[in-house]
């Protein structure tokens, strides 16, 4: 004898969105194919000029985004970066002063003129005066201060606090590892049990969570992992579980939830697809189809001291590459050095996660189409998303590339080939050729 | 306006206690991006606490101040750090203060900030303050079952204070309500291995097992037993090959051959731990090959991975993946 039980809220909750979406797919593939091609057109000039207006006005209702004003900076000049859009110069110059006005004068930026250094709006002004670029840009960062900064929020469980005073958790640890590598400041003493700290937020899910014990998370996922590849201590994760734990993440609406059995969420885009970005990276230096088996194990070959310092490279802000003996050099891909290669271009394996369906998701049901992307249908869109969602659009189109050069090929993009985007770095989520002129001025190569 | 209802929403310049202090703009620049519209109030309140803040002004009027902008903006952590080191220097009842953030805790329940000035205070008031903070965290939980920040607190209080005693049973309570809710089975976990009145996961191993199993059974495409099951056995793979309960779990869901994606990942992974498959189980799993045209591999582990390639189709290029590890491995 069955008895009905009533779903639970988690299933009420899933259902109530996968009706939204497959309502949406429905239409889409009940339409003619030129409606179709509408359908998936990345509405650029929408973004841009939703992008453009919110740089330079914001409604009262922001105010509760008062503390958060480099983190906007960011999420939009970076948006607009990836579409290959301009802005400008004027506001350009505009942003480099705002951001110095957020600039602490003993190091680290503020959420707005005058407010208390912060690791987060930290990592969002370098992020932005990088996506900038050009000198007066990168020249105004303050990197000693910066530095001396960091190691003061530095705290001796190997963490970092996001502020005096403030919480120790995993993000604080990615903001600080991955504004200090890019500045060409990280050193021992701020990497210091980093690697412990982050270790022991790895779940038994196989995702990473924000504090040790907390729930596996796709946020604090990226940020684990990005921090641990940084700082050369990537193995020391269960990657094989990570991967498993991530690749489970994808729903049936194509997008990416945060955690087991939540929904789904436009910003995962980026915070768990951009973890398979940061795993081919892995797999492609180490120059075979490596493959980790479990438990940190690798199925390579090779020699501790090979893979560290493949790893190295990774991470490496230098611009010299490590060959070992053992490496086959011409088919590894540095982090720092891109262009080599260009003949082969392309991965013979797929992607870890489908692209096409996170692609799908993206453009059909994220965007706005008065301009700007959101969490799912029914939201309302905003900068956060829109960045997070553009990033992730960005990695999905990318993900069967093996060399930056070589443009994508055609299948690899949902829609028109026009809707591709620029491509980015995935350890620190700017433009790569913004990335790549970053690196040189703070490395003096 | 929540400020409103504390001070009337008098401006500030119009009040004698504030006569003596200027007002401090913020210094945006002449050409801002991002710039805000502030309403009055904001701005105006913004710019007495900047002088406030400037001048390090501890005092009972400046403690009101950073509830006013508190209430405008509750993401002003700036406002928080200050706040503190007011209610330091003024040794002010923190039992108080638990109710001001309860109070902006009920529209910002998700603002990392409030959170953090929590744990803050408690952190003061010791393990007077448990029970009633348990209780209060039960509450929001009430409203969102999921949300993070409650969660991380609560496994905070439990670290820092105590009070374990009844969480097992909590974890119980949520998963009867909601078996999916992964949080309450990340509690769990939680609770099974770190509670010092349980013995540890080796101890608690056994029973767990059963509550997966028990979960399975129920919903065999709930995601969360799945992996709360291999999680239980974290350190110990050999121990985890040999347990027949999660055996014989694997095997009826296969035979029921609906909802059986977890069942397969799960053999699947035994198998590449060394686990040495039954006639029967190899039976089961060929059952649900339904194609003419291309027989099963006959390496079980292969033929899973071709199986699942077929039926978890979003995860395909997972599953080839998999597969060729094995190649690789062999």
């Amino acid at each position: 004898m069955e008895s009905f039980t009533s779903p639970t809220v988690t299933q009420r909750d899933q259902i109530l969105v996968e009706q939204q979406v497959f309502s949406i797919f429905k239409t889409f593939y009940d339409m003619p194919p030129s409606s179709q091609s509408f359908m998936l057109e990345l509405q650029r000039e929408n973004h841009v000029e939703y992008l453009t207006n919110g740089l330079k006005q914001l409604g009262p209702s922001f105010c509760v985004l008062d503390a958060n004003r480099p983190w906007i900076c960011y999420w939009i000049l970076h948006s607009i970066a990836l579409t290959d859009e301009f802005v400008d110069p004027e506001l350009e110059d505009n942003t480099i002063d705002f951001l110095s006005r957020c600039q602490d004068p003993n190091g680290g930026y503020g959420g707005g003129p005058g407010q208390l250094p912060h690791l987060a709006t930290t990592y969002a002004a370098v992020n932005s005066l990088v996506t900038l670029g050009g000198d007066k840009a990168l020249s105004s960062i303050n990197r000693e201060k910066l530095y001396s900064f960091m190691r003061q929020m530095k705290d001796a469980s190997g963490g970092f606090r996001m502020h005096d005073g403030g919480e120790i958790d995993v993000r604080a640890c990615y903001t600080a590892i991955s504004v200090a590598s890019l500045l060409n400041i990280l050193d021992d003493e701020l990497v210091q049990n980093v690697g412990n700290y982050i270790l022991s937020c790895q779940t038994y899910e196989g995702g990473i969570s924000g504090e040790p014990g907390s729930e596996a998370h796709g946020g604090y996922t990226f940020c684990g992992l990005a921090t641990m590849i940084l700082i050369n201590e990537v193995n020391r994760l269960d990657l094989s579980s990570l991967i498993d734990w991530v690749v489970f993440r994808q729903g049936v609406e194509g997008g990416f939830q945060g955690r087991t059995n939540k929904l789904v969420d436009g910003c995962y885009s980026f915070w768990q697809g951009g973890i398979f970005a940061l795993i081919k990276r892995l797999n492609s230096t180490k120059g075979e189809r490596s493959i980790p088996l479990g438990d940190g194990e690798d199925s390579t070959a090779s020699s501790d001291a090979t893979e560290e310092s493949s790893n190295k490279d990774l991470s490496q802000g230098g611009s010299h590459s490590e060959k070992g003996d053992h490496h086959d050099t011409s088919s590894r891909v540095n982090v720092d050095d891109i262009s080599h290669n260009s003949s082969k271009g392309h991965a013979k394996v797929d992607p870890l996660f489908n692209s096409l369906a996170l692609q799908q998701y993206i453009l059909l049901c994220s965007q706005d189409l008065n301009g700007g992307l959101r969490d799912k249908p029914g939201k309302s869109r905003d900068h956060y998303h829109t960045c997070y969602c553009l990033s992730g659009l960005s990695v999905c189109q990318r993900s069967w590339s093996e060399d930056e050069d070589a443009p994508p090929l055609p299948r690899a993009v949902l829609g028109p080939y026009s809707n591709l985007l620029e491509p980015i770095h995935p350890l620190y989520n700017v433009v790569l050729d913004r990335y790549q002129e970053a690196h040189e001025f703070f490395t003096g190569s | 306006m929540e400020s409103s209802e504390e001070d009337g929403g008098v401006p500030l310049s119009r009040m004698a206690e504030w006569r003596d202090v200027t007002p401090l703009r913020q210094d945006d620049g002449p050409n801002p991006v991002v710039p805000i519209t502030y309403k009055e109030e904001f701005r105006e309140t913004m710019d007495y606490f900047r002088a406030i803040y400037k001048a390090d002004e501890r005092s009972p009027r400046a403690l009101r101040l950073t509830r006013r902008a508190i209430h405008l903006n509750p993401g002003n952590y700036t406002v928080w750090h200050f706040r503190r080191l007011v209610l330091e220097a003024l040794n002010t009842d923190l039992d108080e203060e638990l109710d001001f953030i309860q109070r902006i805790a009920n529209s910002n329940s998700k603002n990392y900030q409030l959170w953090h000035h929590r744990r803050w205070v408690i952190e003061r008031l010791g393990s007077n303050a448990r029970s009633k903070e348990l209780h209060l965290i039960k509450s929001i939980l009430s409203l969102d079952a999921k949300n993070y920040h409650a969660w991380s607190h609560r496994q905070w209080v439990l670290q820092a204070l105590g009070g374990w005693e009844d969480e097992l049973d909590y974890c119980r309570q949520l998963l009867e309500q909601d078996i999916f809710n992964n949080s309450a089975w990340n509690q769990r976990y939680f609770v099974v291995t770190r509670s010092p009145f349980l013995g540890g996961l080796p101890a608690m191993r056994a029973s767990e097992v059963r509550y997966s199993v028990e979960a399975i059974v129920v919903n065999p495409n709930n995601e969360c037993p799945w992996r709360y099951l291999r999680g239980l056995y974290k350190d110990d793979i050999e121990s985890l090959v040999n347990d027949r309960e999660i055996l014989s779990i694997c095997l009826k869901v296969i035979n029921t051959k609906s909802d059986y994606i977890f069942a397969l990942k799960m053999l699947l992974d035994l198998l590449c731990y060394g686990f040495q498959p039954s006639q029967e189980l190899r039976d089961a799993v060929v059952a649900l090959w339904t194609s003419d045209t291309r027989p099963l591999d006959a390496d079980l582990a292969t033929a899973i991975c071709d199986i699942l390639e077929h039926v978890d189709s979003l995860r395909a290029s997972y599953w080839i993946w998999r597969k060729n590890k094995l190649r690789i491995a062999a």
